[in-house]
């Protein structure tokens, strides 16, 4: 096979030409005279304790941006050149220590900026130190959305960017189309908030959910669910997966063994399982499921490929990216962008400059909207034997955030704008 | 009729998860009376073992024999958990018996060093540190007394730990090189897949059993028979009984109480190793594994009545078919005429979660009544 080994042979080539160049023109004299000044940013994630796994690759991504930025030549406000340089500190897994961290980035260290936070209990623990001291956190996980604050800048999906179009494909497309629907989930905030717009969702599309169940968090005894599953959905269905970590080896060891598997008729959309979590669980129990993301490791781009080229280059061959590094790595360069366009680290001034930022990210164009959300695209991915999604739908350029969900009754008709001057509330107002 | 031996089926397979898992708490905290919260970091340690007897299964030279690897992982995890737990016993709890609440605070300690150990400690030399150990304290007993007697003695245990550490290390950088992932440290969860053969289901009169639960069932069964009868008929045992019955007693009649405490800790430590095989077979092997079952072994342990091996087997089964009748909904299917009221209330209960509290529920009010548990203990504690 000539042209896999030319490719290799150019591969190699463009390697060595980077690596010669980049030694030619090295960090070190870089950072002895090009930047004339030096900006201080805050990474508050969970270093130790149970969420440190999923964090701290939150914070190689972010470090990674941040190098590109610098190597690019850092910011350039007001016609000087800053470098970069980050304060990490570890939330610890614990929330109120989050809060804390928060509170000392802003008032000791006196960041501009703070990207940070992983689950919903944590953010809405950092929320009120931000909003009390009006500075801006950067938020990058997928969530339940049915929230909008002036200080948060939220770049992780909101469902109508992630479970609505999934509940579209697995009841319209998917092999189990016009099949009933169980909901399964770990016993907290996401998943029951989730569930509950999938209940409604999949009312006005006409189809029907079966049952429900939540596993508290801590236990992985998944026996009685099955033995619920098998008897609502006797001849195959689509189970709607929000569980958490663990449970979610438990639950694909399981049911794997108790013949729920897609031969049978039985497809399992989740949405907490990216490319990461696939190489824990094993690609050869999920494989046929589905996964709903904004940004998925195979997408076929350069700027794709590029992201997870110097990701592995960086930190390792065997690493994974998914869409919550993706989108930790988003927000840095939304960051730099809204700070150039302001022309200042003023806070007031990002903020506004922040709204209409666009840019090209490893999963396509994105663009700030008013409700500090980021419009994306949604990708629906089947999971194959080599851990990898197999993109089999996608939006039709990116969806607009929608913060306050219309689905829930008591949010329907809601909407937030921050760039409104004529509501009290900006947050969260009647359309 | 279906229904009725689906439930017992299920029962029985929570609760054999809840017994293998417990089984070698009711050793400790039942017999020794010490409360180890460490107990759920030694099933931890049993499940890492397995994860690295199954690597090296997959070398090609040992590959023809993967199928079995199972099997050699029970007795691994048994020697790597018991190990441990004897240092844990020589080196903390000898020093706090008769204090419970130092003992609590410093085995939950531990429990979290061991946690921390397997993240930042590459599997490899942790295998290297457990094999040193396990020869250094096997050297003593298999050498020539008299070697160990006198000014030589002393030579000799230091040459024992020299040479044990020597293979230890040899050990670890050879694993290390054979099985390149077992030489960094990973923090991350990992994955635990069993052969072919144990997994899938049988298909047995119109219900389902998936083979795992099967297997788990029997390696329950089996350590259930076998330390009743190594408590019941074996020397150790009787001696480990009559320590647990009178301890001043006993050493007057010449047991070695040390040892025996020594052994009855290593023991019960072993059987939470042959746990993390099971409990390895059906969710994900990581650091916090241990920790979401240790209070589902209390709470068996403590039900079934402290010191007593038959009230925890069935305190487990109990809780396992009630798990299962409630969580699953089961009253609903058996009796789908019930007034819709009782369904509501039934509806409510059949979630894992609602099932759970119900359960916890019903246990307070039982231990009410009974607060030794179903089988109260009727000798006296160690050092009670």
């Amino acid at each position: 096979m000539p042209s896999i080994k030319i490719r290799r042979i150019a591969a190699g080539a463009a390697f060595s030409v980077v690596a010669f160049s980049l030694a030619a023109c090295g960090p070190g004299d870089q950072a002895a005279g090009d930047f004339d000044d030096t900006v201080k940013v805050g990474i508050l994630h969970s270093l130790t304790g149970t969420m440190a796994i999923s964090e701290s690759t939150l914070v190689d991504t972010q470090k990674m941006a941040i190098e590109e930025i610098n190597a690019a030549g850092g910011i350039e406000v007001d016609g000087k050149k800053y470098k970069i340089e980050y304060i990490v500190e570890d939330g610890a897994s614990d929330w109120p220590t989050f809060a804390e961290k928060a509170a000392k980035l802003i008032d000791q260290d006196g960041v501009p900026v703070v990207f940070g936070g992983w689950t919903s209990a944590s953010r809405k623990a950092m929320l009120p130190v931000f909003e009390s001291k009006d500075a801006f956190l950067y938020y990058p996980i997928q969530y339940e959305g049915q929230e909008c604050s002036r200080n948060i800048m939220y770049t992780g999906a909101t469902p109508n960017q992630q479970s609505e179009p999934a509940t579209v494909f697995m009841y319209e497309k998917s092999p189990a189309a016009g099949k009933p629907f169980y909901l399964v989930g770990s016993d907290y905030v996401f998943p029951r908030t989730s569930n509950t717009i999938t209940k409604e969702q999949l009312a006005s599309l006409g189809g029907e959910v079966v049952g429900e169940d939540y596993l508290p968090l801590g236990n992985t005894e998944v026996a009685p669910i099955i033995a619920k599953i098998r008897t609502a959905l006797p001849d195959g269905g689509v189970i709607i997966n929000t569980l958490n970590g663990d449970q979610n080896v438990a639950f694909f060891k399981q049911i794997q063994d108790a013949g729920i598997t897609p031969a049978n008729g039985y497809y399992v959309m989740s949405y907490s399982i990216a490319e990461e979590e696939i190489a824990q669980i094993g690609p050869e129990f999920l494989e046929s499921h589905y996964g709903a993301w904004n940004y998925m490791m195979s997408i076929d781009t350069p700027e794709s490929k590029k992201f997870a080229e110097n990701f592995k280059k960086k930190y390792g061959s065997d690493r994974v990216v998914a869409d919550p590094q993706e989108s930790a790595y988003n927000m840095v360069y939304l960051w730099k962008k809204a700070v150039e366009k302001a022309g200042t680290f003023d806070n007031a001034a990002v903020r506004e400059a922040l709204i209409g930022v666009t840019f090209d990210a490893p999963q396509g164009p994105i663009e700030v909207k008013p409700n500090h959300h980021i419009s994306q695209t949604v990708r629906i991915g089947q999971i194959t034997s080599d851990g990898q999604f197999d993109i089999i739908e996608e939006s039709d350029g990116p969806i607009a955030p929608l913060a306050w969900n219309q689905f829930v009754p008591e949010t329907k008709g809601y909407t937030c704008d921050w760039t409104r001057t004529d509501v009290p509330d900006p947050g969260k107002f009647r359309m | 009729m279906t229904l009725l031996f689906e439930t017992l089926f299920n029962g029985l397979a929570i609760g054999s998860v809840l017994l293998i898992a417990a089984l070698g708490l009711a050793i400790v905290f039942g017999l020794m009376g010490v409360i180890n919260l460490a107990h759920g970091e030694l099933i931890m340690l049993g499940a890492y073992t397995t994860y690295v007897v199954q690597l090296i299964f997959r070398l090609p030279f040992l590959a023809p024999f993967y199928d079995a690897y199972v099997l050699v992982a029970l007795v691994a995890a048994f020697v790597v958990s018991g190990i441990v737990g004897v240092l844990l016993e020589r080196t903390v709890i000898r020093r706090l018996y008769g204090s419970p609440l130092e003992t609590l605070l410093a085995t939950w300690g531990v429990s979290l060093i061991l946690q921390q150990f397997v993240r930042s400690v590459p599997l490899a030399s942790a295998a290297g540190l457990v094999l040193t150990l396990l020869l250094a304290l096997l050297g003593p007993a298999v050498l020539p007394g008299q070697w160990l007697a006198g000014p030589r003695g002393r030579f000799t245990r230091a040459g024992v730990w020299a040479g044990a550490a020597l293979v230890g290390v040899l050990a670890a950088a050879s694993l290390g090189s054979l099985v390149p992932s077992l030489s960094r440290a990973n923090p991350r969860n990992v994955d635990v897949t069993a052969p072919a053969w144990m997994r899938g289901s049988i298909e047995l009169a119109g219900l389902t059993l998936p083979v795992p639960r099967l297997v788990i069932i029997v390696i329950t069964v089996v350590a259930v028979l076998g330390i009743t009868w190594f408590l019941a008929r074996s020397v150790w045992g009787m001696r480990i009984r009559a320590v647990t019955q009178n301890r001043p007693m006993s050493d007057c009649l010449g047991i070695p109480t040390e040892t025996v405490d020594v052994l009855t800790f290593g023991v019960g430590s072993g059987l939470a190793g042959v746990a993390g095989v099971a409990v390895s077979l059906l969710g994900s092997v990581g650091p916090n594994v241990g920790a979401s079952y240790i209070v589902g072994c209390f709470m068996v342990v403590v039900l079934g009545g402290v010191g007593n091996l038959l009230g925890t087997v069935i305190a487990s089964l109990a809780i396992g078919v009630m798990t299962d009748l409630i969580g699953a909904g089961r009253l609903l299917t058996a009796w789908p005429g019930m007034p819709p009221s009782i369904a509501a209330v039934v509806d409510f209960f059949a979630t894992t979660s609602m099932a759970q509290v119900l359960i916890f529920s019903l246990i307070v009010v039982f231990l009410q009544f009974r607060p030794s548990g179903l089988f109260p203990q009727k000798g006296r504690l160690v050092e009670a």
